[in-house]
C-alpha cells in the first residue's frame, strides 16, 4: 500500500516549470530517495508535500487522504515530519527545547490551563519529555541536551534536526539532504540511524540526497529528476546505470553541458 | 561550579533549577514584601513605579523577546488599560473587578489589532505598530465623552475591602496591590514558558518555517502572543493611571512606547529578568539624572540649571552604548559574569558569541 502518492504534480514559478508532471508512490516502510542535479526540483517536491507551495496541477495524497486542502501547520498532525536543507533550528533555545517543539502536534492543553499549569498540563509535559528523552537516547545527544543550538557544530545540528522530526512520532519522515556537510564518519552514523528508523521504528523515509554512497546503502527505490521532469525510477543501482541519468549529470558528448 | 543531578522529568519542569536558586528568589520576594518598612514614602512610590514598568515590560518581553515581534505601539495598549479601568470605575464597577476586566479588554483589543498587523515582518511591523501609537492619541482626543478629551481623566479613588487606597494617601497599600498584580503576571508568564505555547512562541521567533513544519499555527500563535502581551500591558496601564492620579492623551504618547522598547533591550531581550533590570533602569534613571544635576549645579555653583531634553539624551546614549557593547542587555552581562566565575579559569571570550546564519530558507518563509 502506498503511504504517499503524488499524481501528475506540476508547479510553475512564472515561466519556469520547477516540477513538471511528476508522479510517484512511496510505499509504507520504504526508504525512497529523490536524486538529481542542482535545480532539478527535489526540494521543491518537499515543499509541495509540506504545503509551502501550491501545485498548479495534480494531486498529493497521504494515507489516502488529500493533502492539498491543508495549511502547512496541519500537515504534521497527519504524521509527516521534515528536516531542512539549510538547517532550520531554533537557535536561541537548547537542544531539549528544540526537540520539545517537535511535540507541538501532540499538545492538547490550551492557553488557560497552561497559564495555571494544571496537573493535567504537567502530566502531558512529562509524557512529552519522556518521548524526547527516548529520541535523545536513540541519537546519542545526551552530551548536548542542555546546550544552546547557536554554539553547536554543524554535524550535531544536523542530528538535532533529525531528532526534532523524530520527536513528532511521524509515519513519514522527509529528510532534505541528511548527509550534506557531514564528515565521512558522520555520514556513516547517519546511514545506521536511517536503517534503524526504518527497521526499529517502522517509519517510512523520503529523502533528497546527493551522496550516492548513502543512497545505495539505505534506499529501496530512487527517483531521478532533472529540470523538474522524471528521468528514471528503480533501485539505486538501476537508476545510477540509467543512460538518461548519466546524461543529466555529465552532459552529452556533443552539445552544451546540460548541468545547471 | 554547580552540577544539578536530574532524577525525574519534573527536574526540568520545575520553576527553579535547584533549592539554592529557590532560596535566592524567596529572599528577593521577602525583600519586596519588607520594602515599605525599609524605604520612605517617596522612594516607595518610586519602587511602585518600577514595578508598574516591570509589568508592562513583561508584557512587551513576551511579544518582542519571546515571540520576536517588535512593537512600537504598546503605549496605546497601556492607554486602553488605563482608560477602560477609569471609565468602568467611574460608572461604579469596583476596583477589584475593573482592574482584571481592563486587562482582559486590552487583551481582546490587542488580539483584534494583531490579526492584520502581525502579517507584517520586521521594520514594516515596527512602522505599523508605531502608527497604532500615533492613532491612539488622536482616538483618545476624539472619544471625548468617555476619555475626557484633551483635559483627560482623573483616576477614581480605589476602594478595596472597605479601605481607601491611593498612591499618596496609602502608598504601602498601593505598593502591595502593584506587587500582587506583578506576581500574578509573573506566575502566568513563567508557566507559559514551560508549556507548549511558550515553546511555540520561541519557535516562531527563531524560525517561522520550521515552526510551521512542526505544526505551529503561525498566525494564531502570534495573535495569542500579542493578546497576552496586551493583557499585561493593559494591567500596567490601569495601575499607571492610579499612580499618575490624572492622565490624558499625552501620558501615553509615542515616547512611552519607545521607552518600553528601550527598557527590554537594555534589560536583555528574551528573558523575564531582562524586563525587571530594564524597569529599574527606566524607573530610577530620571531620579539619578535629577540627583546628578543637583550635584553638578552645587559643585560648579550654577544655581538651578536645567538642560531641556537631557533625559531623552541620556536614554538614547545608554541605548546606543548597549547596542554597541552589550546587545544581550544587563541580564546577558550578568550571565557572562556568572559563567566567568563558575568556569574560572576556563571562560572563553567567544562563549556567548552567536554564529550568524545567512543560509536561512527565506524563500519559504
Amino acid at each position: 500500500m502506498s503511504l504517499l502518492a503524488l499524481e501528475n504534480v506540476t508547479l510553475r514559478f512564472g515561466g519556469l516549470v520547477a516540477v513538471d508532471n511528476v508522479s510517484f508512490h512511496v510505499g509504507e516502510g520504504e526508504v525512497f530517495a529523490l536524486v538529481g542535479p542542482n535545480g532539478a526540483g527535489k526540494s521543491t517536491v518537499f515543499n509541495l508535500i509540506s504545503r509551502f507551495y501550491d501545485p498548479a496541477a495534480g494531486d498529493i495524497r497521504f494515507a489516502d487522504k488529500p493533502l492539498l486542502g491543508l495549511r502547512p501547520d496541519q500537515v504534521p498532525s497527519l504524521g509527516i515530519a521534515r528536516t531542512f536543507q539549510n538547517i532550520e533550528l531554533f537557535e536561541q533555545s537548547t537542544v531539549l527545547q528544540n526537540l520539545l517543539v517537535g511535540r507541538q502536534r501532540h499538545a492538547k492543553s490550551n492557553m488557560l490551563t497552561e497559564v495555571f499549569f494544571t496537573p493535567q498540563v504537567r502530566q502531558e509535559e512529562r509524557r512529552h519529555r519522556q518521548v524526547v528523552e527516548e529520541v535523545i537516547d536513540f541519537l546519542e545527544l545526551q552530551a548536548y541536551r542542555d546546550k544552546y543550538i547557536a554554539g553547536l557544530p554543524y554535524g550535531v545540528r544536523k542530528i538535532v534536526e533529525l531528532g526534532r522530526a523524530l520527536a513528532t512520532e511521524p509515519k513519514l519522515l522527509l529528510l532534505d539532504e541528511p548527509a550534506s556537510g557531514l564528515s565521512v564518519e558522520e555520514t556513516r552514523d547517519m546511514i545506521f540511524w536511517i536503517e534503524d528508523i526504518k527497521k526499529q521504528m517502522g517509519i517510512t523515509v523520503l529523502m533528497v540526497e546527493h551522496d550516492m554512497n548513502l543512497v545505495s546503502a539505505v534506499c529501496d527505490r530512487v527517483l531521478a529528476l532533472a529540470d523538474g521532469k522524471e528521468l528514471a525510477i528503480g533501485t539505486p543501482a538501476q537508476v545510477q546505470a540509467h543512460p538518461e541519468v548519466i546524461k543529466a549529470y555529465l552532459g552529452t558528448g556533443g552539445g552544451k553541458a546540460d548541468e545547471r | 561550579m554547580r552540577f544539578v543531578f536530574k532524577r525525574s522529568y519534573d527536574d526540568d519542569i520545575r520553576w527553579f533549577r535547584h533549592r539554592t536558586q529557590m532560596m535566592y528568589y524567596l529572599v528577593l520576594l521577602g525583600l519586596a514584601v519588607a520594602l515599605p518598612w525599609l524605604l520612605d514614602d517617596f522612594f516607595l512610590g518610586e519602587a511602585t513605579n518600577v514595578l508598574i514598568w516591570a509589568i508592562a515590560g513583561m508584557g512587551l518581553m513576551l511579544l518582542t523577546g519571546h515571540t520576536g515581534q517588535v512593537s512600537l505601539g504598546h503605549a496605546a495598549f497601556m492607554a486602553v488599560g488605563a482608560y477602560t479601568n477609569a471609565v468602568m470605575m467611574q460608572r461604579g464597577v469596583p476596583f477589584i473587578a475593573a482592574l482584571p476586566l481592563a486587562g482582559l479588554i486590552t487583551g481582546i483589543v490587542g488580539t483584534i489589532v494583531a490579526m492584520p498587523v502581525l502579517r507584517l515582518h520586521g521594520i514594516y511591523l515596527a512602522i505599523a505598530t508605531l502608527a497604532i501609537s500615533v492613532l491612539a492619541e488622536d482616538i483618545i482626543i476624539i472619544a471625548e465623552p468617555f476619555t475626557g478629551g484633551v483635559s483627560g481623566l482623573a483616576a477614581p479613588p480605589i476602594e478595596l475591602f472597605g479601605m481607601q487606597v491611593s498612591r499618596y494617601g496609602t502608598p504601602t497599600a498601593f505598593y502591595f496591590i502593584t506587587l500582587v498584580v506583578l506576581l500574578a503576571v509573573l506566575f502566568a508568564y513563567r508557566n507559559l514558558l514551560r508549556a507548549p505555547l511558550g515553546r511555540a512562541f520561541a519557535a516562531i521567533r527563531d524560525s517561522e518555517v520550521s515552526a510551521q513544519a512542526m505544526g505551529v499555527n503561525i498566525a494564531r500563535t502570534k495573535a495569542v502572543s500579542f493578546g497576552l502581551s496586551c493583557t499585561a500591558t493593559g494591567l500596567a496601564g490601569a495601575l499607571l493611571g492610579h499612580f499618575a492620579g490624572a492622565f490624558n492623551h499625552e501620558t501615553f504618547n509615542i515616547v512611552l512606547s519607545i521607552q518600553l522598547l528601550l527598557m527590554i533591550v537594555i534589560g536583555g531581550l528574551g528573558s523575564i529578568h531582562g524586563a525587571f533590570f530594564g524597569a529599574m533602569v527606566i524607573g530610577f534613571l530620571p531620579q539619578v539624572i535629577a540627583i546628578g544635576r543637583d550635584v553638578t549645579s552645587s559643585l560648579f555653583g550654577l544655581g538651578s540649571l536645567t538642560i531641556p531634553g537631557i533625559e531623552a539624551g541620556v536614554f538614547a546614549l545608554i541605548l546606543v552604548i548597549f547596542i554597541l557593547f552589550e546587545p544581550m542587555g544587563i541580564y546577558g552581562r550578568w550571565l557572562k559574569i556568572r559563567t566567568y566565575f563558575e568556569l574560572f579559569p576556563f571562560y572563553r571570550k567567544g562563549m556567548f558569541k552567536r554564529q550568524k546564519s545567512y543560509l536561512k530558507t527565506e524563500r519559504t518563509r
